[in-house]
């Protein structure tokens, strides 16, 4: 695990020096545009205006990087050979894949901590103060970041065994899809063949269920997440990143270097 | 195919012979289809074993956000080493490298040399016991190539176990105790650079100069390069060719015997390999 740590560390200034956390400017500018324009157009409803409009920056900006930096993590140094005299070192792949896992999701954290910073200068300065509700806003964050884990997770699995540009395509289309599961498993499985309804059920438990992270509407009115569905996520973020990288170790071990 | 320990090996062979594909397999870089291999007694499977074995890749490249030092410390953290051993040792290797100007600037910004020795700093920054470089020459101009002569000979001394593949034949000539010569993914050959060649006396050559014209019939044999001459002529035959050419007014320059080379040897095993190749063609067709 010191080894993995080892590889995440530098993996986060790997992520800092190629100005990954640029992001956050774009993200100021954004909510200071948001918090000048939403005084002027809404009426009554500009903190819930903010806390979505922030929330789904936080998210989409966090997505872009986790799949494509996700990606990027064991492709590119398998595309530009740096691999090759750290795989010489005492190193096991698995300790090499969980810390490039390790440092993106560290890079994300921080990344989605200075976000969900911003948001809140900016909801206090739309509302003048915070309440004690405002804090499930903190809970939507830390759902975006279990999320993201997930996303990276998930590209780092396909960046194993694929190129880069169908490892970026088969996790965004499996984080749409992952967006629907709970769709997938309200369907009418009666009117279905047996076999079909089978398929159907237990593949919307294989699939990733990521509506379960989203409670921006929640934040938004500042209704209270419930404690149970903060566990529940976060142990099913957990199990589930572990069952993807131990694939992806898998792959990766047998995998021949050019 | 054996290395023995302490020795300098040279693995060489023509572009694409699998001399890389070897020293990837012996790293775990990629994996045999068959065969086995140990290295200091353990298979090559065990990842562990990397604390004793320093590598250089073929043209190496690293982390290009890194300057030289930070790279250099990142690699020795896998090693257990303390924060004031490692910044010791960067310090002295990277003076070994002659980089100790260059350590503070990003390595996108190095040459293709300046890498090179960056990557062998890489790999012997541990003390490994044994030390695999992958084509070390490559990218170096003549006083980097000189250096690391010296460093490969400094390895030797210390007592560690050099094995480099290289299709510079003089510098395997120079610098290895054995040789294996792989060509089309066969071994081919393995020994001293001596052994492997016919040491045997192939002839005499020699030189001499003629300004004037001479009708002479040796002359039809001899190799001309301006007013000098070069013959090669049997053993036995030598008095008697140099008797006829001082009759024709040469001034005979040198006598030297003409002895088989590591480069003849590597020439051979690559024409024979050629010729099979061919041979395997023509009856396919």
């Amino acid at each position: 695990m010191r080894r993995a740590g080892i590889v995440a560390l530098n993996t986060f200034r790997e992520a800092v020096r190629d100005r990954v956390l640029y992001s956050l400017v774009f993200f100021a500018l954004l909510m200071m545009a948001a918090a000048i324009l939403v005084g002027q157009i809404s009426i009554g409803i500009e903190d819930t205006v903010i806390v979505t409009l922030g929330l789904s920056a936080i998210s989409m900006i966090g997505l872009l990087i986790a799949v494509f930096i996700g990606v990027a993590l064991v492709s590119k140094e398998m595309d530009k050979y740096t691999l090759y005299a750290l795989l010489a070192k005492p190193v096991q792949r698995w300790e090499f894949l969980l810390g490039k896992f390790g440092g993106l999701v560290l890079t994300l954290a921080v990344n989605t901590a200075a976000m969900a910073l911003g948001l809140l200068v900016v909801m206090l300065y739309v509302k003048h103060s915070l309440q004690g509700s405002d804090a499930v806003v903190l809970v939507a964050v830390y759902f975006i970041l279990l999320k993201l884990a997930l996303v990276v997770a998930l590209a780092l699995l396909f960046s194993c065994f694929t190129t880069p540009l169908l490892a970026i395509l088969f996790t965004v289309g499996l984080y749409i899809v992952g967006l629907y599961v709970q769709e997938l498993r309200d369907m009418p499985l009666e009117v279905m063949s047996p076999a079909m309804s089978s398929f159907t059920k237990w593949l919307s438990y294989l699939l990733p269920n990521f509506e379960n992270f989203n409670v921006m509407a929640m934040a938004a009115h500042g209704r209270a997440v419930p404690g149970a569905l903060i566990l529940q996520n976060t142990l099913y973020a957990v199990v589930y990143c572990t069952i993807v990288l131990t694939a992806a170790a898998a792959v990766f071990s047998r995998r021949n270097l050019k | 195919m054996q290395v023995e320990a302490g020795e300098v090996f040279g693995f060489i062979g023509p572009n694409g012979a699998g001399k890389s594909t070897t020293i990837k397999l012996l790293m775990g870089l990629i994996f045999p289809t068959a065969g086995s291999a140990r290295i200091l007694g353990k298979p090559i499977t065990d990842v562990e074993m990397h604390r004793d074995i320093g590598y250089l890749p073929e043209q190496p490249y690293f982390y290009d956000y890194l300057t030289a030092a930070e790279v250099l410390d990142y690699f020795a953290r896998f090693h257990d080493l303390t924060a004031a051993d490692r910044k010791d040792r960067v310090q002295r290797m990277l003076k070994k490298v002659g980089l100790e100007t260059a350590r503070k600037i990003q390595l996108r910004k190095y040459s293709k040399g300046m890498l090179q020795r960056v990557g062998l700093a890489q790999a012997i920054l541990h003390d490994p016991k044994v030390v695999i470089l992958d084509e070390p020459m490559s990218g170096l101009d003549p006083v980097g190539r000189r250096e690391l002569r010296d460093i490969i000979l400094e390895l030797k001394r210390e007592g560690k176990t050099v094995m480099f593949s290289t299709h510079i034949l003089s510098d395997a000539e120079m610098l290895c105790d054995r040789v294996g010569v792989i060509v089309g993914g066969k071994l081919r050959g393995v020994g001293a650079p001596g052994a492997l060649v016919d040491m045997k006396t192939q002839g005499m050559e020699i030189l001499f100069e003629l300004t004037g014209t001479s009708t002479a019939p040796l002359l039809s044999k001899a190799t001309r390069t301006g007013d000098r001459y070069r013959l090669q002529v049997a053993e036995e035959e030598l008095y008697a060719a140099i008797e006829q050419l001082r009759g024709a007014g040469a001034r005979i320059l040198s006598v030297s015997q003409v002895k088989g080379t590591l480069e003849e040897f590597f020439m051979n095993m690559v024409e024979a390999d050629r010729a099979q190749a061919a041979a395997v063609e023509v009856s396919g067709k």
